[in-house]
């Protein structure tokens, strides 16, 4: 009798009913749905790279030092520091992977082929500019048919293994994003006027990362509140509110700084009103946020056309905060202007980015956010005041926002107009998603985004095959892809816009 | 620790849920409390440990008066509690779970949850129980889940531990672990509030019985008395544990599983080559415990499972590959088993859910135009015949009691003439009157000559109304065995073990005189 | 009790818990996500036009003073306080009269109240007009301002109805006017006939576009408020990018706008040529009466309601739930579509890029106005077009700027939208004082509650 009965709940872990096998993220695609687009975008791909490339080549440029000397020591010491890197993390996988097979369980860390990649890319970049290269020359049509097929082999592969009922291993997706992105470009710029279209990496990515900012800011805030089960929609208001009052506060005092605590204030102002409405009042989160968003482009709109244009220098004014090279790191050839030549604003961007994903993974705070997040009743019931914690959450998020604001008229542009926002808090919210509810998801999809954005105005210079309208399409167009596609199963916090009553 | 409760009293608007309630649980002592669904036992747990406010009377811990102002409370002062649904968030590992709350950190707030690992080995060691403080909640059996549960009052230091109907998601087997694991709690000093209404475990595991009807305490008992008397004194007249029925006349078997096969979005075989037939006049009680299949198997019928193989006939027609629709038009009545969910749109009138799946069929819509005239006079008749009390048919649905819901399904499915009748879980969460109701209704659909199919996981229920009784585990079916078919072979066999096998460790361990 | 254990300031609930809110709103939420298992809708079913008859009821008067007619009105008026303060503060003749307000009040208070005299003069009937037509041109104004307003509110309506968030108004009215506009300039055809065929190729391309968001919903599990903000911006692009092809832009213009609509297919003018008002008008009144059949009489509208209101329970009951997604998201398209209709036969007569201006973000907001009825929403259509009508008058007279429609729109709706709120700022809450602290005696109901709850049930 004991054989078989007393095991039955304790010592089952092998158990076929009710352990679930996907644990390790084997099922990383929808088998069909993997298979069927991956194929579609290999054969628009090959389309396009492949049959519709020009004959001229691409160029890249990468080097634009300010400091030549200076570039070239750094580029050096990068250049060592990413090969011990790449070597360590290489071998560190290597010996993972091989233990992990030995003991029959998956052991490789999830952080560490990600970072991997990123050492042994960091590696390529610094091997550039050790060597002094300024420009890299690519074949389109050579490029674009190699490009091809790779796309079509490994959707393919996809499909040969959806058919043999296993699952896609992750890589397959990583790479064939990274191709495409490789063919794209290529295609893209060889289509530019001139013999010989060219355009600046370094340049293209730096921009992108500053369009990024706004963006970045805005996702996190939806991370914290979506992951205490709260649904922000109203980034937008907190983007814009922060903005207004970044630049009026910043005039007013001749402060700049106290603009950016302005801005911080004035979005957390936004996520009261959602709070106290959506959590005391238990309205529908959405409908709040919606409608937030429409009172501050109203608010800020007419108090733009009454107050700020009659008196431009004593309210609309802000100055600006200036780009800040951190020393040495800056000379860096292409990471060092991307990561090390930014404002306050952008360097708070990253810290926010480390602080929110220690904070919500690592830290007591963060396990009762994700609690309250997934399970209200549950973190009631431990002692958690669910409503408090969702309240404090709401309003850090939406002074974070409000920081993403001050963006705008402390740092891109030096005066508040109507709208200026620009809808980018809805970008910040397909990021969000985008990113699976997770900060650095959301931070590496909201640069996506910056990159496409920027990739835009970058090609109406140059000239492109492709209307520019529809390269301003591409952000939207790859969100709805991705959302129906890929994200489409990822599962946000399970209580997300769910009021919470006790009892 | 002694815990005191005195005259307390909750209500919700005008529903008084517990009233000038007295008691008294002592140090080491088991305290069970016996009532009805619906008698307040919960309510008053809930009161105890802080996540209501009481509305009148008060909580002493040892002779002081203490107030709960929520769970927080409750747990410094020593109150640990096993809802009856686990309070658990299934994406985080048992560790983050029991951490979650009485976290232990490093600096700057950081968690330790080597510290916690730590603290759930040590308890684990005491009392034997053998949990992975790694694993995902989600992934762990219920019985496992439950010892989470247990682990985390205990590593608050609980001194009284509330068990809120602990045994409703477990086998009876599971059921016999728990209650040593109860034994030893006690041995170890610890308080005890056991809630159930199973008679036959309050019976076994108490030192002193309290029951509790319609809000107020009733009496006390002995663990001695007979079922009888505990019943009556829970239900508060004379109860004949067993329905009154006819034998089943069985006809033709009309209804045809053949290796049926389902599989879930993971992979897993939830059912797993099911065969069986039901005739016309017969009920088949699917027995099994929660989560071995059955929600499954009858949404397989329905027509909601997407990846089903096998074969469903009714009156020879293949019902497999239908919609939902054709099903339903092929005549098979279909009470889900979570009525709020799936059986009834709360927001939505009686009249409304009256015809939920009858709203485009003749005389109720001629079209796509609907009838509402009609609508509202069938629901004012089957108000009348189900006797739902509700103040008028217009009323929302989600606001009539769960035993006035479950007729508005009932008198839906039963409303039109059925080849099948399918019920799940068809009393769940109900009073002993509205019971007794809903089983006359199955019965009578039975002697009508429709093939019922019944699926509970109350072993009394199956042995109530089924005329043949078939166990399923883990997906499959370990046997389909007579009525009258013993308790504990049944238990066995929901277990997993085969019915001669059972029949036989039964017949020893009866022998053997441990089993109650 | 609070100081006793207050070193963990996480564990230490708040000294003062959440003041119990009116039981009835509890229970409506109880009952719009079936006891916390599911997200309620966003318009939860127990605010869509009216009370959900409870079973245990409540008095007659407490349902006239608490109820929704009475929040409806009490939040606009609240709006228009707010937006009436806000205006006088940034108004710097106001603050100029207001320093000899105790010699001359009257100044002051002309000038506080000059804006909204000029709404009214704008939007509802022109006093100081020197004919009768001058007089009325205003509430035709309003009439013909409101129509997209009414049809592209329907249609975010619709959806809500069902459960979804109809954020794309806005794309939608654009593939409406695109389809529509494409068929009035391109083919010639006699009067009647071309007008009908503008509105159903309009209705077509607003479900096409409304389709799509359903058909990802149903297919994949993409959330439509995500889709429609990504398939608003794509369709501006597409609108921008066609406005500059040789099919639509107009012969010998620069600018990307599109050839005036054959006069054929405009609709016709319902008061002569004085006036805006057309005859779409009177589609808005029509669409009114179909969502209002749709919703009321029809089974499709039935299982739009199911789907809405409980999805699970819809599929047990053998809704379709996926057809019913893919179409009440096409319908709630047509509906918006029309809207861009509106605008190309009715108002703009030709195509360019500010077709849709932004009728489709006022719709949610009257959508959400109107309670997601479809009578609600027209007279939410008309109150936002008097608005929006008289905002451009007082604008041009006052030089107050036409955004404080926005503030004033968006106030309405949140206040509505959170009925205590209201209650709470005029004091009409039911219930009574609550101790702060438990202990016997707190959190009793107030008798008055059980009593009147007892005598209707």
């Amino acid at each position: 009798m004991s054989t078989t009965t007393t095991q039955s709940g304790g010592g089952t872990p092998a158990g076929n009913a009710p352990a679930r096998p996907g644990k390790t993220g084997a099922t990383e695609l929808v088998s069909w749905k993997a298979g069927i687009g991956l194929s579609l975008l290999a054969i628009l791909g090959t389309v396009l790279f492949g049959f519709m490339s020009d004959s001229k080549s691409a160029g890249f440029g990468i080097a634009e030092a300010a400091n030549e000397a200076a570039s070239s020591v750094a580029a050096l010491v990068t250049f060592i520091l990413a090969l011990l890197l790449s070597v360590g993390l290489g071998y560190m996988w290597f010996a993972r992977r091989r233990s992990g097979r030995a003991s029959g369980s998956a052991s490789v860390p999830g952080w560490l082929p990600p970072s991997t990649v990123a050492a042994v890319v960091v590696l390529g970049l610094a091997a550039l500019g050790v060597a002094k290269v300024s420009k890299i020359t690519l074949p389109s049509a050579a490029i674009g048919w190699i490009a091809s097929v790779i796309l079509l082999g490994l959707a393919g592969y996809t499909v040969y293994l959806t058919q043999a009922k296993k699952a896609t291993p992750r890589w397959v997706g990583g790479t064939f994003a990274a191709v495409f992105l490789i063919g794209f470009m290529v295609w893209i710029v060889a289509g530019g006027n001139g013999d010989e279209p060219s355009i600046s990496l370094a340049g293209l990515i730096a921009g992108s990362v500053t369009l990024a900012v706004p963006l970045v800011f805005g996702s996190l805030s939806g991370v914290l509140c979506e992951r205490v089960g709260v649904v922000n929609i109203a980034i937008e208001g907190q983007l814009l509110l922060g903005a207004f009052s970044a630049a009026v506060v910043a005039t007013v005092t001749h402060n700049v700084y106290a603009g950016l605590v302005a801005a911080a204030v004035a979005g957390a102002l936004v996520s009261l009103v959602l709070a106290v409405v959506s959590i005391k009042y238990l309205v529908n989160q959405i409908i709040v946020g919606v409608v937030l968003n429409v009172l501050i482009s109203g608010l800020t709109s007419f108090l733009f056309s009454t107050l700020l244009t009659a008196d431009p220098d004593g309210l609309n004014k802000p100055g600006r905060l200036p780009p800040v090279d951190i020393p040495f790191l800056s000379d860096i050839p292409i990471i060092g202007p991307i990561l090390f030549h930014q404002s306050l604003v952008g360097y708070l961007m990253y810290i926010a980015v480390i602080v929110v994903y220690l904070g919500l993974f690592h830290t007591k705070w963060g396990l009762r956010v994700r609690a309250v997040g997934e399970h209200p009743q549950a973190a009631d019931t431990v002692g958690i005041n669910v409503n408090r914690t969702r309240f404090w959450n709401v309003l850090m998020g939406g002074a974070i926002a409000g920081i993403g604001g001050s963006f705008f008229t402390l740092v891109s542009v030096d005066a508040f107009s109507k709208d200026m926002s620009g809808g980018r808090g809805y970008i910040a919210l397909a990021a969000l998603i985008f990113g699976r509810w997770n900060p650095i998801g959301a931070f590496l999809a909201a640069l996506l985004f910056g990159f496409a954005d920027n990739l835009q105005s970058v090609i109406t210079i140059i000239g492109s095959p492709v209307p520019s309208q529809f390269m301003a399409m591409l952000p939207y167009a790859l969100t709805v892809f991705a959302v129906a596609g890929l994200v489409g199963r990822s599962r946000p916090p399970a209580a997300s816009g769910i009021p919470y009553v006790k009892g | 620790m002694k815990l005191e409760l005195k005259g307390i009293t909750k209500r919700f608007g005008s529903l008084v849920a517990n009233d000038h309630i007295d008691l008294v649980v002592e140090p080491g002592q088991v305290h069970c409390l016996l009532g009805e669904n619906g008698a307040g036992k919960s309510t008053l747990m809930n009161v105890l440990y802080g996540l209501y406010d009481p509305s009148e009377g008060e909580i002493l811990v040892d002779g002081k008066p203490v107030v709960f102002k929520g769970p927080g409370d409750a747990m410094a002062a020593g109150i640990g509690m096993v809802h009856q649904h686990f309070m658990l968030i299934p994406v985080f590992t048992v560790a983050e779970n029991v951490a979650l709350g009485n976290e232990a950190t490093k600096a700057a707030g950081f968690l330790n949850l080597d510290e916690t690992r730590r603290k759930i080995s040590e308890i684990s060691k005491q009392y034997g129980f053998h949990v992975d403080p790694d694993a995902l909640v989600e992934d762990l059996p219920v019985g496992v889940q439950q010892r989470v549960e247990i682990i985390k009052a205990l590593v608050r230091d609980a001194e009284v531990l509330i068990l809120d109907e602990p045994t409703a998601v477990l086998t009876p087997q599971e059921t016999d672990e728990l209650l040593d694991i109860i034994r030893q709690l006690k041995a170890a000093g610890k308080s005890i509030v056991f809630i159930s209404h199973k008679l036959r475990e309050v019976k076994e595991i108490s030192d002193i019985i309290t029951v509790i009807r319609r809000g107020k305490v009733v009496g006390s008992a002995d663990p001695s008395a007979s079922p009888t008397e505990l019943a009556s004194a829970m239900v508060g007249r004379a109860v004949s544990l067993t329905l009154e029925k006819k034998p089943a006349q069985p006809g033709e078997a009309t209804f045809k599983v053949r290796d049926l096969t389902v599989v879930d979005h993971n992979g897993q075989h939830v059912v797993d080559g099911l065969s069986f037939d039901i005739a016309k006049g017969e009920v088949l009680a699917i027995a099994g415990v929660q989560g071995n299949g059955q929600t499954e198997l009858t949404e397989a019928i329905l027509g909601v499972q997407p990846h089903v193989t096998g074969s469903i006939v009714l009156d020879g027609v293949e019902l497999l590959g239908k919609s939902v629709k054709q099903v339903l038009s092929a005549g098979v009545g279909f009470v889900p088993e979570d009525r709020k969910i799936d059986g009834l749109v709360g927001t939505f009138s009686i009249s409304e859910n009256m015809v939920l799946d009858l709203y485009d069929k003749p005389p109720f819509a001629q079209g796509i135009g609907m009838k509402p005239a009609l609508i509202a006079s069938h629901a004012e008749k089957k108000v009348e015949e189900f006797d739902v009390r509700t103040p008028s048919i217009d009323v929302a649905v989600g606001t009539l009691s769960g035993g006035n819901q479950q007729k508005v399904v009932l008198a839906r499915e039963l409303s039109r003439p059925l080849r099948l009748f399918i019920a799940s879980q068809p009393t769940r969460g109900l009073d002993v009157g509205s019971i007794e109701f809903v089983h006359k209704r199955v019965i009578a659909e039975r002697d009508n000559g429709t093939p019922v199919m019944i699926v509970s996981t109350e072993l009394d229920e199956v042995l109530e109304l089924a005329d043949r009784i078939a166990v399923l585990y883990r997906g499959k079916l370990v046997g389909i065995v007579p009525a009258g078919t013993s308790r504990d072979v049944l238990g066995l066999m929901m277990a997993g073990v085969p019915e001669h096998e059972a029949e036989l460790t039964a017949h020893k361990t009866l022998e053997g005189g441990t089993h109650v | 009790m609070s100081e006793s254990n207050a070193p963990r300031q996480e564990n230490d609930v708040a000294p003062e818990r959440p003041e119990t809110l009116d039981d009835e709103v509890v229970l409506d939420l109880a009952l719009d996500t079936a006891d916390g298992a599911m997200a309620p809708s966003v318009i939860p079913a127990t605010s869509q036009g009216g009370q959900i008859p409870h079973a245990a009821g409540g008095s007659v008067f407490r349902q006239i003073v608490t109820g929704n007619a009475m929040v409806s009105v009490l939040s606009v008026v609240l709006a228009i306080v707010l937006g009436g303060i806000l205006m006088a503060v940034t108004n710097p003749k106001v603050a100029e009269t207001a320093g000899y307000f105790f010699a001359r009040p009257g100044d002051m208070l002309t000038e506080v109240f000059r804006p909204y005299v000029a709404l009214v003069q704008g939007s509802i009937f022109n006093w100081a007009g020197a004919d009768t037509a001058a007089q009325l041109y205003p509430i035709t104004e309003t009439l013909t301002v409101s129509t997209p307003l009414i049809l592209a509110g329907l249609g975010v309506a619709l959806a809500f109805r069902a459960g979804l968030f109809n954020i794309g108004a806005q794309g939608q009215i654009i593939f409406g006017a695109l389809f529509g506009a494409y068929v009035g300039f391109t083919w010639h055809l006699p009067f009647l006939v071309h007008l009908l065929l503008v509105i159903v190729a309009g209705f077509v391309g607003g479900a096409v576009w409304g389709g799509v968001v359903g058909l990802l919903k149903a297919r994949t599990g993409a959330h439509e408020v995500i889709v429609t903000i990504m398939l608003n911006y794509i369709a501006n692009f597409l609108l921008l990018f066609l406005l500059t092809t040789p099919a639509f832009q107009r012969k010998g213009s620069t600018n990307p706008i599109s050839p005036f609509l054959d006069q054929s297919a405009l609709f016709p003018e319902l008061l002569g040529p004085q006036f805006r008002l057309h005859a779409g008008f009177l589609l808005a009144v029509l669409a009114t009466v179909f969502v209002w059949w749709l919703l009321k009489r029809s089974t499709l509208g039935f299982e739009f309601r199911a789907v809405g209101a409980n999805q699970s329970a819809a599929r047990t009951a053998g809704i379709n739930v996926p057809r019913a997604v893919i179409l009440v998201m096409a319908i709630a398209g047509a509906l918006a579509g029309l809207a861009g209709i509106a605008q190309v036969s009715g108002t703009e007569k030709y195509l360019s890029g500010g077709v849709a201006a932004s009728i489709g973000f006022d719709a949610i907001t009257v959508a959400l106005l109107g309670r997601s009825t479809p009578w609600g929403t027209f007279f939410a259509g008309l109150l936002f077009g008097a608005f929006r009508a008289g905002g451009v008058a007082m604008q041009a007279e006052t030089q107050t700027p036409i955004d404080i429609v926005l503030v004033i729109q968006s106030l309405i709706v949140l206040f509505i939208a959170a009925p205590p709120l209201v209650r709470a700022i005029f004091g009409l809450n039911p219930r009574k004082k609550k101790k702060a602290t438990g202990g016997p005696g707190s959190g009793t109901m107030p008798s008055g509650k059980i009593e009147s709850g007892a005598a209707t049930a």
